[in-house]
Formats: C-alpha cells, structure tokens, sequence
C-alpha cells in the first residue's frame, strides 16, 4: 500500500468541478452545478439507466429533448456485449451509442454479485462465469477500471465488495475494509485521472461504526465524488435514512455525493433534504414497460381497465410529449397492439424524474424547499396518516415537520 | 356521395399502363395529397410501429395517409362510441389523413371463418363477426376520411375453386351495395370516401367482372385484392392487374393490398397500379433487417453493375449462425435487406446505407445496431422502422421520377441484377444459408 502522501502526489486536478448554487437554511439540501468533460448538471440530479448503452426505446434525442444531462451504462452488460476493445474503438460509449452529454458507469460488481450465480469473491476481485461462454473470468478493481476507460465515461465508479444490506456480522466489516483496498487499486489504475472522475463508494452495511469508519478512511482519498452504497437492497428504511444521514454528515460539502440505486419520489425528496446531490434507478424505465406511470399522486396503471375509456392524459399538468398528445384511453388501447406504448410511458416517467428533480431544485434556489417539500407529501398521499414513518422522521431530523 | 372529391390527376401514362399524377382532395376538407404510384404510411392502431411522433416526425415526405385496420380498431368501438370526436382525434393524429382497410397486411388471417353474410377480423382480443351492419357501425365511431368496403377476400390461395371465387365476387358486391346504402343515409360519413373491392382470384373472367360490376357504384378508387406475396407469381398478377385496369376508370385510383416487395411493385406499377399498403418496412423492421437495395437511377448502368458485385452480391445470403428465431418472422428475408444481426456488422462502423439521410444513418453505425439485436433491446426496432420507412419512401420517389424521366427500365434493371445475384444463395426459412 502507497502511503497517504505518495497517493495525493499521485493525484491530478480531477475533471469535475461542483459549485453550489445555494444551500438550504433549514436542511442540508444544496442545489449545485456538477461541471463534467461533457456538461454541465444541475444538482440535485435524477440520472435515467441506459444498461446496454440505450434507454428502453428511447433516442439519444428524446432524451436530450427532455433535459437529461448524464445518464448511466452498466459496466457488466456493456464489458461482456459488445466488449470494451469494439466500444473503445468506436470512441468510447458515447461515440458507440452518439450521447452527447454526461455518462457515468457503474464498476460492475453489483450486478455481477446480483445477476451471476456462482460467483466468488476474494481479495483479487469477483469471480465468476460467464452466462455466454462460460469461460471463468477475474473482474478485480484493475480490470473494472480498466473497462471503464474503455468506455470512457466522465463518472465511474470503485470496484467494491458488495454484501447484501440485510447482512450482518463479520463479513460487513470485511467488505468495507476491502472495498477500501479496492478503492486505493482503482486509483492507481486508472489511466485517465485528466478526463474521467473516480468515485469512492462508502460501504459498511447499517452498522454505524462500520459506516463511520469507511468514511473515515475514504475521505482521506482525493477523489472527486463520492457515493453512498450498500443501501436500498430491502433493508427497513428507518436504517436507510440514517445510514445516508450519517454518510452526509462525514462527506466533504465542496464534492458531489451520489446515493447509489434510489428513485422512488418520496425517498428522492426525502435524501435530497439529508443532502444528496445524484440519484439512479431503473425504476422508472422498467415500470414503464408494465404501463405504470409515475404521476405526483403516486402511479397510474395505464393498462387498467379503468382507463380504457379515460380521455385524460395521464397528468394533465405534465409538459412532456406523451402527455402533450396521447389520453390514457388511448395509449391503453396502443398496449394491446404496438411496443411504442411502452415508449410513450418511458418518455413520460422519465419527463417526471427530471421535472421533479428541476422543481425541487428550484424551490432550495428559491429558499423555499421546506415548503416544496410539505406541498409535494400533501399530494402524494391522500391524508398525512398515510405519511411513511420513516419519511417523517428522517424529515423531522433535517427540521422539517408535517402538519 | 354524387361527385367524390378525390381526385386522381395523371400527368403522364407510360406505355398506355404506368401511371404517374398526384391524388388530391384527400381529407374531409380536401387539402391533402398524395403523389401516385406511392405507398400509405402503415400504422398499428394509428400509431406507426415502434415510433411516436417525434421520431416520425425525423423523416421527410411522410405519406399523407395512414392506414389504419379495422381489424385493429374494431375492439375498440365500444370506446370510440363514447368518445366520439373519430378515430384520428382518439389517436392524437393531427395532420394526416387516415384509410380504413379491413384487415393487417402484414398479419396472417386464418381462412374458414366467412360466410354469406359475415366476415370475420382479428383483434388483440381474438376473432370478431362482421355484418355490414356491424361494419358500418364502426365506420361512423372510426369517421375515417376513406374506408375500404366490406369484402369477401378469403379466396386468395391458389386451389381456391372457380366456384368459390365466383360467389366472394357476388357477395364481395353484395356487401358493397349494402355499405353504400347505410353510408348514404349516413350523417356521420358525409364527405366520407368508399374503395371498391376487387376480387376474383386468379381466374381473369371473375377478376375483370368483378372490376366491371364494382367501376358501376359510385366508388372512389379500388382495392385490388387477393394477390398478395406468396399468393402468386407475378406474371399472372401482371396478367391479372392488366385485365382489372382495362375495366376500371382512368380518373380513379387503385390500391393493391397485400404486395409490397420493390420488385413486385415495380412490376405492379407496370400493370396500372397507383396505391401500395406501407407494410413492408415493418416486416423487414421485425426480422431485424435493414433495406439496402441501391435505387440510384442517376448512375449508368453498367456502373451499377460493378457496384452490385462489389457491395451487394452477399446480401441476401446472411444467414444467422445460431440460427435463433426472431419474433414475428411471417416472411422471409428478401434480396433488398441485410441481416443486422449477422456477425459481420459487430465491428461495422458504416452507417446503414452510405448517404442515406434518415435519423438512423445519420446518428449511429451497423455495429450498434448489431449490438441493440443480440442484446433485444427496443431501441433496434424504433432506429430500424425510421430508416426502413425512409429508404421505402425514397424508393417511391425514385420510381416516379424514373417514370417522369422515361428511366423505368433502368430502374427495373437494377432490380433484376440484384435478384439475379442474389439467386447463388437463398435463405432457407430457420436463416441458414444454402446453396
Ligand atoms: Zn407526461
Ligand atoms: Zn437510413
């Protein structure tokens, strides 16, 4: 292991830079600009998941038309299909699918542990087989890096060790010291310091000492960002929140913080508030292709019956395309006979991401986030009874409180 | 009804059978048109497959009209019902005009099923009875701008007797008679427009007495039926097509149904026809396909010769290795198209068609589209339908330029030279190639 002064001599001045925009009085909310090698972002950010380097029938146009900035590839499906050397060539992800802003990538170890049997992890990397050829392969920290700068995206992410949130025990405690190891691994192997961030993943399970401890160790690292992982992985949300309260309270404030895997409404407003800067998740697309649509009163089940006779867009308020011409009576019917329903859905539960995300930044610009965020629970539940515990709670920490 | 307000003016007939001219005063107020020999824009439920406006809207010279199926709609009727501002409002088409036909040309129709005075359509949800009176009924909710006439069109295979042609010619009329009276009775299809059908099989006396008796009602064009792909050779379509013109009016259009493939239509076109359905780019779209074939008319031709041989030769014989079946693969894949989902485009930076100025070609390369089939993702059939959909509308433009310019032959040669490469290798239906 180098030591700590070799490492910071070893650092370039990152490509990213983070001015805040304005910071919340009341929680620690901050609404930021994120300069990235492609574009700027304003922060806070929902990023829409693109895994094999498209977004579910959607055109890198249509995206872009709706004001997405960055979106994400997944390094597992991307490094096995097409594989690194053919997108290389094709100048990186954004050449090979023509994106012409911001990317980020995951390290592949998430998905690697999730969807392959049969893997193994041990102090090299992740082992495991291949689902096509069943050739035996290594991802070690090197080798994800090394992937991803194939892909040349401008975030990427840490190899690390993932363990299920609902573990506990020694193997956590494991799991964030290498992840650790890892990080250090990453660093130095990555070629492109001038032209692609690398972000740390603090790890630690919902032991709080454990998290505390990563954080302790990570912060130490001069990397760009950083990102909050091991969480939404079906653990109570009352330890969820508390875990993201407790990473933010430890991060640098002049780095973005990306709290990895969430995008449901309420817990985007809700980690906001404890002072989030990046989301993801597939949600929103994969819902999509069921005929769910995400409105501000929860969702709309477009193939239900009870829209077949519906002549209503499915929020009259939403300025997306979707809504702009389509009713719910006729993308209802659009289900039974063409794929393009599903795109209409995917367009419109996209627009609704990134419009909330613009709403709620506006309101911390405007010093009114407090209010955005009573207004925005009002409407997603019918009474505040029905309001999550959990979610006024960890509201009730950032001094926020729900009539 | 008296005096149709579509209008089929011909600028030029080439060898007393090719026609060239424009068909105006399409739409309920009359402000469309649509430049024949041309193809309608072909929809699911109004909606062209795999696209939504705004991807639609990337291409140029969109087809004035879009076919819309009553097989499609007709469980829907219920809704429109309670709707009722008409089926172009329900579906958020603004600016088109829309054709009803009968039923999906690029889906299979089971045969069995028709009777004296019923045809039956298939929905998503099954099997649906027709009387007149029924088809009538969804034609008001629908309130389309021309629809095609009720028709007996079960006859199109070819053991089909010479007495049943006779009687889907009868009744094919019957049901014409009985559309025109409840249409002309009908508030909610005044400055509606009704095609013909033309039946008859393949037996020229029934096919020109079929045309006869239909050209007497007061019809705006006519649907030409039952000689779709696979159906017949084209020597006895050319035969057929040619009797059938000779029985019908000069000044009214006439649609094929059910052909689509360049070669057949060129062919058509030579026997009089003016209309195609827009199918084919859509088949092609589904068995993940590209049209390539070169419809350059401002070569010479022995120029085009050397470029075929150098290019184009190996097209139809891309077979898949893995032999995987794709979804919906109704036809087989034809000597105008290249397989993307063969290895070779996995490292094939070219854009589908050099030149080609569609969205796809404009945007992204052979081998991302390779990768968006092996990885089934639904970006593939939304970049593939709008570059299909260009180069179709584009070899339509070609073939009417040729037939302004005396060029149809050279047009037509390309054509032949690209079939006649393409006979070394043939694809067997599983995709593997064979000799
Ligand atoms: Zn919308
Ligand atoms: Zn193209």
């Amino acid at each position: 292991m180098a030591s700590l002064a070799q490492r910071k001599t070893l650092c370039v001045a990152s490509p990213l830079t983070l001015r805040i925009v304005a910071e919340c009085p009341v929680t620690k909310a901050r609404a930021c600009d994120l300069i990235l090698p492609h574009s700027a972002v304003s922060t806070p950010v929902f990023m829409p998941v693109g895994t094999q380097g498209t977004l579910k029938g959607i055109t890198v146009d249509q995206l872009d038309g709706l004001g997405c900035q960055i979106c994400l590839g997944n390094t597992y499906h991307l490094g096995m299909r097409p594989g690194p050397d053919l997108i290389e060539k094709a100048n990186g992800l954004h050449g090979f699918m023509n994106w012409k802003k911001n990317l980020l990538t995951d390290s592949g170890g998430f998905q690697m542990v999730s969807l392959v049997e049969l893997s193994e992890v041990n102090e090299e990397g992740v082992k495991f087989k291949s689902p096509y050829d069943g050739k035996e392969i290594l991802l070690s920290p090197e080798k994800s890096i090394s992937i991803q700068n194939s892909l040349g995206s401008d975030i990427m992410m840490q190899l690390d060790d993932v363990v299920s949130s609902t573990v506990t025990g020694p193997r956590v405690e494991e799991a964030m010291h290498r992840s650790i190891r890892w990080l250090d691994r990453c660093i130095a192997a990555n070629k492109n310091p001038d032209k692609q961030n690398l972000f740390a993943i603090i790890q630690g399970g919902l032991n709080a000492d454990l998290r505390k401890a990563c954080l302790d160790e990570m912060t130490q690292r001069n990397v760009p960002g950083f990102a909050i992982g091991g969480l939404s992985g079906g653990e109570e949300k009352d330890d969820f929140w508390r875990m993201v309260t407790l990473s933010t309270d430890h991060l640098p404030r002049e780095k973005p913080r990306y709290l990895m895997g969430v995008g449901y409404a309420v817990d985007l407003v809700v980690c906001v508030a404890l002072g989030c800067d990046m989301f993801d998740c597939v949600f929103p697309t994969r819902t999509a292709r069921f005929g769910s649509a995400l409105v501000p009163w929860g969702s709309l089940q477009v193939k239900h019956k009870q829209y077949a006779k519906d002549f209503q867009p499915i929020d009259p308020d939403c300025p997306c395309p979707t809504c702009k011409r389509h009713s719910r009576a006729y993308l209802h019917a659009l289900f039974k006979s063409d794929t393009s329903a599903m795109h209409h859905i995917t367009i419109h539960n996209i627009a609704y991401q990134l419009t909330l995300m613009r709403s709620v930044r506006q309101s911390i610009v405007d010093g009114r986030f407090p209010e955005f965020i009573r207004s925005f629970m009002k409407q997603m539940f019918p009474s505040p009874d029905q309001y999550p515990s959990w979610a006024v709670d960890a509201l009730a920490s950032v001094n926020v409180t729900l009539e | 009804m008296a005096g149709s307000r579509i209008k089929l003016e011909l600028s030029r007939v080439v060898q007393g059978e090719s026609r060239l001219g424009v068909l105006k005063g399409l739409g309920r107020t009359g402000q469309h048109c649509l430049e024949v020999p041309g193809c309608l824009l072909y929809s699911h439920l109004g909606t062209v497959p795999h696209l939504t406006q705004d991807t639609l809207h990337t291409l140029k010279n969109i087809p004035a009209v879009t076919q819309v199926t009553l097989s499609s709609v007709a469980e829907h009727q219920e809704v429109l019902q309670e709707f009722k501002g008409g089926f172009k409002k329900f579906a958020g088409l603004h600016d088109t005009v829309v054709y009803c036909s009968l039923h999906d040309p690029a889906a299979l129709c089971p045969p069995g099923y028709t009777t004296n005075k019923t045809v039956s359509v298939w929905g998503s949800g099954g099997r649906i009875e027709l009387t007149v009176a029924k088809f009538m009924a969804i034609q008001k909710t629908i309130q389309p701008d021309w629809y095609q006439s009720m028709a007996d069109g079960e006859t199109w295979q070819s053991n089909t007797s010479r007495k049943r042609l006779r009687k889907s010619v009868d009744r094919t009329l019957a049901h014409l008679d009985e559309c025109l009276t409840i249409h002309q009775n009908s508030q909610d299809l005044q400055g509606v427009e009704v095609f013909g059908v033309v039946e008859g099989g393949d037996i020229l006396e029934e096919r020109a007495r079929s045309a006869r008796e239909t050209a007497k009602r007061p019809v705006a064009g006519f649907c030409l039926d039952g000689f779709q792909t696979g159906s017949m050779d084209q020597t006895l379509r050319t035969q057929l097509i040619k009797a059938i013109a000779k029985e019908l009016p000069e000044d009214k259009p006439r649609l094929l149904q059910g052909v689509g493939r360049p070669d057949e239509v060129l062919a058509c076109v030579e026997a009089g026809v003016d209309l195609f359905e827009g199918f084919f780019p859509f088949q092609v779209t589904e068995r993940g396909c590209a049209l390539s074939f070169s419809f350059d008319i401002s070569l010479d031709p022995e120029r085009a010769v050397l470029e075929l041989n150098d290019d184009e030769t190996c097209r139809a014989g891309e077979g898949q290795p893995n032999g995987e079946v794709t979804d919906g693969d109704q036809t087989q894949m034809t000597s105008f198209e290249i397989n993307l989902k063969d290895k070779r485009y996995h490292d094939d930076f070219r854009p589908l068609v050099e030149g080609c100025g569609c969205y796809c070609c404009v945007n992204h390369q052979r081998a991302y589209l390779h990768h968006l089939l092996v990885t089934n993702e639904l970006l593939a059939g939304v970049l593939l339908m709008i570059h299909n959909t260009a180069h179709y509308i584009g070899f339509f433009s070609t073939l009417r330029e040729a037939l302004a310019n005396d060029k149809l032959d050279l047009l037509k040669r390309r054509q032949v030279i690209l079939i006649a490469t393409s006979f070394s290798v043939t694809v067997t239906p599983d995709g593997f190639e064979s000799a």
